[in-house]
């Protein structure tokens, strides 16, 4: 073990872990999962593949950049995310779209990576929490739970910010939620902390953090306004 | 989940070609599907992905009504300006359910097929479901069956449709179109979900080798007066325990036509024709409001743990209608 890792300012959890023995073995062993586009397009009319559950190959767009992975059809986008790419700021949850913690962008929009296949998603802009901002040039959603205490364990803050970025778009575009008063009345969405509620319903955390991610939205929605 | 094919196709023609395998399932939102293939309940060797396919628009016809494509996502539908003003209804009903991230991977198409959230059928540890296994047994009859149905539910199955999106089809006189090799047949919602019966493993009357490629609504009579209401467990992201749409068309204070149509409580969204009929004619006072709330459960048959639903619905009919004449 590095112990510069142990001092450096702002470690990692994640670098620590990859560096640590068991999980280095693993992937030692496992064959390359992933290169960097390459001149063959897949095509986007699929044939069906002769041994049921054979990887194929599919090509994703994640953050701007291209990924082409071997994926068994059944992979989830979630652990193409994880697993496969390495990005691991997305997280499983509950792996059955209740919790809300894999929440992320498909061409701007916030899904449950869980209950999406990897090879349904080619041609698609895929965001995840990594493609948002980092630690020198934070997403103002990021600053807001920062400032706020949006969060206390902190394992469902991906999906909550990936989620609370869509959700303020949402409520730009005049979209409408159960909290809207008259679904029929045109104009802005006033972002009432029972909207924001109704709004985030989809990202549970089991910390009880809510106080602090209401808060962060509502600043956040109130900077973007 | 266990390995399947995946095959991707862009013409409805070839969506159609490949139901002809009884162990293919479509797949467009997913997220009833591959919660239902993680669990090990559907187990299909082929997936065939219609999301590309050209069933995604929503467009007013000539004659006032709307056809909505089977494609278009929950989140769209809702907040479509068109379906907001004249099917306030609708736009209520779907974001009264799921969460916002499966609202906009849900399509309507898919909301049809929803299955019940049983625990029984949804856990294959209980073996005793005739749902999932015809012939196995209920264990919903003698179990927990809090959730479970108070109306039209049979000796085989007692389980309920979990959809908010249907009860308000329902309630609009929606028309499923479904093609098939044969052709495209026009299903009207009120014969869309069956009841359970001898054969609760149909949920719809929907053929295997049939898509379903649109919902069209008549020209709305109701979206002066109409309201969603839910109850459940908790205040967002939870399957009805009693939902209720209310459709009113008023002739100054009396009632010229009704809708009430009831979730949570059957098989299939509940019409509460019963009820519709002690409406019409009628000025909304108390007394008809009661009178409605008590024949739109005419026929209840609680079990152990929901007799509650019996006065649930009773009262949430009356709220409905309440809000409704508001509105």
């Amino acid at each position: 073990m590095n112990p510069r890792w142990l001092t450096a300012k702002g470690v990692a959890r994640r670098r620590f872990l990859c560096g640590s023995g068991a999980l280095t073995a693993a992937l030692a062993h496992s064959p390359p999962l992933f290169a960097e586009a390459s001149s063959n397009p897949p095509t986007r009319d699929r044939q069906v593949t002769t041994n049921p559950g054979a990887a194929v190959r599919v090509r994703l767009n994640v953050n701007g950049h291209q990924y082409d992975l071997m994926l068994e059809p059944r992979v989830t986008l979630l652990d193409a995310l994880r697993e496969h790419i390495g990005l691991s700021g997305t997280k499983k949850g509950c792996d059955r779209g209740q919790c809300g913690a894999c929440t992320v962008l498909v061409n701007d929009q916030r899904i449950n990576a869980c209950l999406a296949l990897a090879v349904a998603h080619e041609g698609d802009r895929i965001r995840t929490v990594e493609g948002l901002g980092d630690a020198t040039a934070l997403d103002p959603v990021q600053a807001a739970f920062i400032a706020h205490d949006g969060f206390q364990c902190g394992y469902c803050t991906p999906g909550q910010i990936c989620s609370a970025v869509a959700m303020l778009e949402e409520a730009r575009r005049d979209t409408v939620s159960a909290a809207t008063p008259d679904v029929r009345r045109k104009g802005p969405v006033e972002l009432t902390d029972a909207e924001i509620r109704e709004r985030m319903s989809g990202n549970l955390c089991r910390c009880g953090a809510y106080a602090g991610i209401v808060a962060a939205l509502r600043d956040a929605a109130g900077r973007r306004a | 989940m266990r390995a399947f094919d995946y095959v991707r196709v862009k013409r409805v023609d070839d969506a159609i070609a490949a139901l002809a395998d009884p162990d293919t399932r479509c797949l467009a939102g997913g997220t009833n599907l591959l919660d239902l293939m993680k669990g090990y309940v559907v187990q299909p060797t082929r997936l065939v992905d219609i999301t590309r396919l050209p069933l995604a628009g929503i467009r007013v016809l000539p004659d006032g009504g709307v056809r909505i494509g089977a494609l278009v996502s929950n989140t769209d539908l809702a907040n479509d300006r068109t379906i907001r003003e004249r099917y306030p209804l609708l736009s209520q009903a779907l974001v009264a359910g799921a969460s916002p991230q499966l609202r906009n991977m849900a399509t309507v198409g898919g909301n049809l097929l929803q299955r019940t959230r049983c625990h029984y059928f949804t856990d294959v540890a209980f073996a005793a479901c005739n749902k999932r296994t015809p012939g196995a047994g209920c264990a919903a009859r003698e179990g927990a069956n809090r959730i479970h149905a108070i109306l039209g539910a049979s000796e085989q199955c007692i389980a309920v449709h979990p959809s908010d999106m249907c009860v308000a089809l329902a309630a609009l006189d929606a028309v499923v179109e479904a093609q098939s090799r044969s052709g495209t047949r026009r299903i009207p919602m009120s014969e869309f979900h069956r009841l359970p019966g001898t054969t609760p493993e149909r949920d719809t009357e929907l053929r295997r080798d049939e898509l379903i490629t649109a919902v069209t609504l008549p020209p709305s009579t109701f979206a002066d007066h109409s309201h969603y209401l839910k109850v459940r467990d908790r205040a967002s992201y939870a399957f009805a325990l009693v939902s209720v749409a209310a459709a009113l068309e008023m002739a100054g204070d009396r009632v010229r036509d009704a809708r009430i149509v009831l979730g949570g409580v059957a098989h299939r969204p509940w019409r509460a024709v019963g009820a519709e009929k002690a409406l019409v004619g009628q000025v909304l006072d108390e007394a008809a409001l009661a009178a409605a709330g008590a024949a739109a459960t005419d026929g209840a048959r609680p079990y152990r743990d929901n007799a509650f639903k019996v006065t649930l619905a009773q009262r949430a009919v009356v709220r409905a209608l309440r809000d409704a004449a508001r509105t």
